[in-house]
């Protein structure tokens, strides 16, 4: 049992159980699987703000902050208290890539190079933690969802502009891992 | 209290998202650079199994358990939904993690992600406010 909480999670074992998110919080409320819509409520709870984007019940919407809480709890109890021993089973393709990247370090999820505290006040800490959290931010509402609201939830319903979404998530993906991450890692 | 049920639902996507590397920066370049099937498998098997119970509850009449009609509102499309699937794009390859994971990276330990979090808040919150001035 504790080897099984441990060790990561095949894809048609995860995959399957992520897709069980859009049932059961229909059935408990009715409620949309989305996750970005969570960092709009922050802001309509935290930030001031005279933009009518943020004017609006944000209380009746608290269960998706509460998820989002939720999240970061079970991220613990997966990656702190369950912690996969290994490194992540990563392809022999990706190694090289990363090599060719000057990435030497591939233990745990994130390259350790890169995503550190003091890392953070140079170009490439900013870029990756910084820029990449501003896009993902500034993205994910402007497009009005994100993987889990388009790409899983909006498909679920079988919406073409959610497929849209998704393609332009990958589109976007692609134009950055392989045209500008090697230029900022050079 | 009522909202305690999400926070355990909020608890077991934590997990899953975990076990199954979709938060890892490593998984999310060997997605874009085509070199494992793990990520496509996931998002693939996540959608069938998604949308297979979404067509079943309206298929057998099953009502939420506050006997509602269930019901996901059709997103609208904009211009947005090309521009801001592309900048999300080019986000969720450089920090290695869409709004989901990042908040179970935070608590699996990369606690520089927190920084990574407030940028995304304070995108949301650019956005928020430059809204009228954007094309949609």
């Amino acid at each position: 049992m504790n080897n099984f909480l441990s060790s990561p999670w095949p894809w048609y074992i995860s995959g399957p159980l992520i897709g069980l998110m859009v049932p059961l919080l229909l059935w408990l409320g009715n409620k949309p699987f989305g996750i970005s819509s969570s960092l709009r409520h922050i802001c309509a709870a935290c930030l001031p703000s005279k933009a009518k984007f943020f004017d609006y019940a944000w209380k009746k919407q608290s269960w998706n902050i509460v998820l989002v809480l939720g999240i970061v709890v079970g991220g613990f109890l997966g990656g702190v208290v369950f912690k996969n021993p290994e490194d992540v089973d990563l392809s022999e393709n990706l190694k090289q890539t990363m090599s060719q990247l000057g990435l030497s370090d591939l233990s745990g999820f994130h390259p350790q190079e890169i995503f550190n505290w003091q890392s953070l006040l140079t170009a490439r800490g900013f870029l990756f933690v910084i820029l990449g959290g501003f896009m993902v931010g500034f993205g994910t509402r402007y497009a009005d969802g994100c993987t889990s609201g388009h790409a899983i939830l909006g498909m679920s319903a079988l919406n073409w502009v959610s497929l849209v979404a998704t393609v332009c998530f990958f589109i976007g993906g692609l134009i950055m891992t392989h045209l500008l991450i090697p230029l900022i890692l050079k | 209290m009522q909202n305690i049920k999400f926070f355990i639902v909020g608890i077991a996507f934590g997990f899953v998202a975990i076990k199954a590397e979709i938060g890892s920066w490593f998984r999310i370049q060997e997605m874009f650079h085509f070199q494992s099937f793990h990520m496509y498998g996931i998002i693939c098997s996540a959608i069938a199994v998604g949308a297979t119970s979404y067509w079943l509850m309206k298929k057998l009449n099953i009502k939420t358990s506050e006997g509602e009609t269930p019901h996901i509102v059709p997103k609208v499309f904009t211009k947005g939904t090309v521009i801001g699937g592309l900048l999300f794009g080019m986000g969720w390859a450089l920090t290695g993690a869409c709004p989901g994971p990042m908040y179970a990276m935070i608590g699996g330990g990369l606690t520089v992600m927190v920084i990574g979090l407030f940028s995304a808040i304070l995108g949301t919150y650019v956005y928020g406010n430059l809204k009228d001035k954007l094309p949609h």
